[in-house]
């Protein structure tokens, strides 16, 4: 290993310096398509946490035997297997939210995060710190995800979480809950994230 | 001949893939700096899609429905996208090599392009027949092309523009493809 990063910066840095959707723009299409409302956003977030961290673990500890050649296949059955095992699970014991997600939890598959972590990550790593790695990748994920779809249901419906906010005489912005809110709000993110972080530098 | 009409229609301009399903995110807002890279990527991706689809459509109806085993379209479809990815990339290293290097990286990772996969997965929601499928994941694929060209169009203008500092890039990114999402929804009750 090239330098050693204490265990708590590996965690640390996928909520904020490295999260995925904000900084590395990583997972955007599930990050802009599910988000209509915040408990949509939590769920799909939760799907990515189990399927990302099961899937380290499992790539981090056959790393040596995996052969260099087919290691993106390798990676993809693997991930797969995980995936497939999370849309049975939610379509099983959560019908209306799979049903809200469509094809969505299949498309967890290609989702650019979890085979990017595999890649630069797991198949160099640990297990203990691939496990980490992913905890920190997919909860920043679920984070992101769930402050925007709060927001755009905030403006959207008028309410988080299903729970009344805005007061009655609230007109709800439709566009919000509609595609061309997803992109403009995931904008507004990226620019406030930007300068946050510009302010922290200083 | 009509209803063929209907699915590209649709798949192209009022269920544009990128702007109205959300898929294929990340090569939009990855390659559409300048025009001549994201028309590549448009062809690469219809290439592969038209492929994938075609492929998957038999697949799906041979092996998978005929065993019963649909449980597992997700891990076959993307097998076949990961070694139709790996057959195009050798193709276009032996035929350009400048094509090749402005590909770079988003290449292989057309495998994880959420499209390709949403295609294959959708033909199998929308039970089409083979034509359509085939028509479908063609269709798919210029709607792709269309919105990432029209995307790196506005980018190279964007350039020049005044944009507040901490929106430049992918921040500014996200808020125009927002104006043509709002755009194309315009088409909607087309068909």
């Amino acid at each position: 290993m090239a330098k050693k990063i204490t265990l708590s910066r590996e965690f640390l840095k996928g909520l904020w310096d490295e999260n995925p959707v904000l900084r590395m723009l990583l997972g955007l299409c599930p990050a802009l398509a599910v988000t209509n409302s915040g408990i949509n956003g939590l769920s799909m977030g939760l799907a990515v946490i189990f399927t990302l961290v099961m899937s380290s673990a499992i790539i981090s500890l056959a790393r040596n035997i995996i052969p260099n050649e087919v290691r993106i296949p390798t990676f993809i059955i693997v991930i797969a297997t995980f995936v497939t095992i999370a849309d049975k699970m939610l379509a099983a014991y959560f019908p209306d939210i799979s049903k809200a997600l469509g094809p969505f939890v299949p498309l967890i598959v290609v989702n650019c995060i979890i085979l990017g972590r595999q890649e630069a990550f797991s198949s160099k790593n640990s297990v203990g710190r691939a496990v980490i790695d992913a905890f920190g990748m997919s909860i920043g994920f679920t984070i992101t995800l769930t402050i925007l779809g709060s927001f755009r249901e905030l403006f959207g419906v008028g309410t988080i979480f299903a729970v009344q906010i805005m007061p009655d005489s609230f007109e709800p912005l439709m566009v919000m809950v509609l595609q061309p809110g997803a992109f403009l709000t995931l904008g507004l993110m990226i620019g406030i994230g930007n300068w946050l972080n510009a302010r922290r530098a200083k | 001949m009509v209803n063929i009409f209907i699915i590209f229609l649709s798949a192209v301009i009022v269920n544009n893939y990128v702007l109205v399903n959300f898929l294929g995110i990340c090569p939009f807002i990855g390659v559409s700096k300048k025009i001549s890279p994201a028309v590549s990527m448009g062809m690469a991706t219809t290439f592969v899609m038209t492929l994938t689809s075609a492929v998957s459509w038999l697949i799906n109806k041979y092996i998978l429905e005929g065993l019963n085993l649909q449980f597992l379209q997700t891990v076959s479809f993307i097998l076949v996208i990961a070694s139709l990815v790996q057959l195009v990339e050798m193709f276009v290293k032996k035929i350009s090599k400048p094509l090749y290097d402005a590909l770079g990286i988003f290449l292989p990772l057309i495998t994880t392009n959420c499209a390709i996969l949403g295609v294959a997965l959708f033909l199998v929601l929308k039970e089409y027949n083979f034509i359509e499928s085939i028509i479908f994941g063609f269709s798919a694929g210029v709607g792709f092309t269309l919105a990432i060209v029209i995307m790196a169009g506005i980018r190279e203008e964007l350039e020049l523009a005044d944009v507040p500092e901490y929106f430049k890039g992918a921040a500014i990114t996200m808020i125009v493809a927002g104006c043509l999402a709002l755009a194309f929804m315009g088409f909607s009750g087309l068909i």
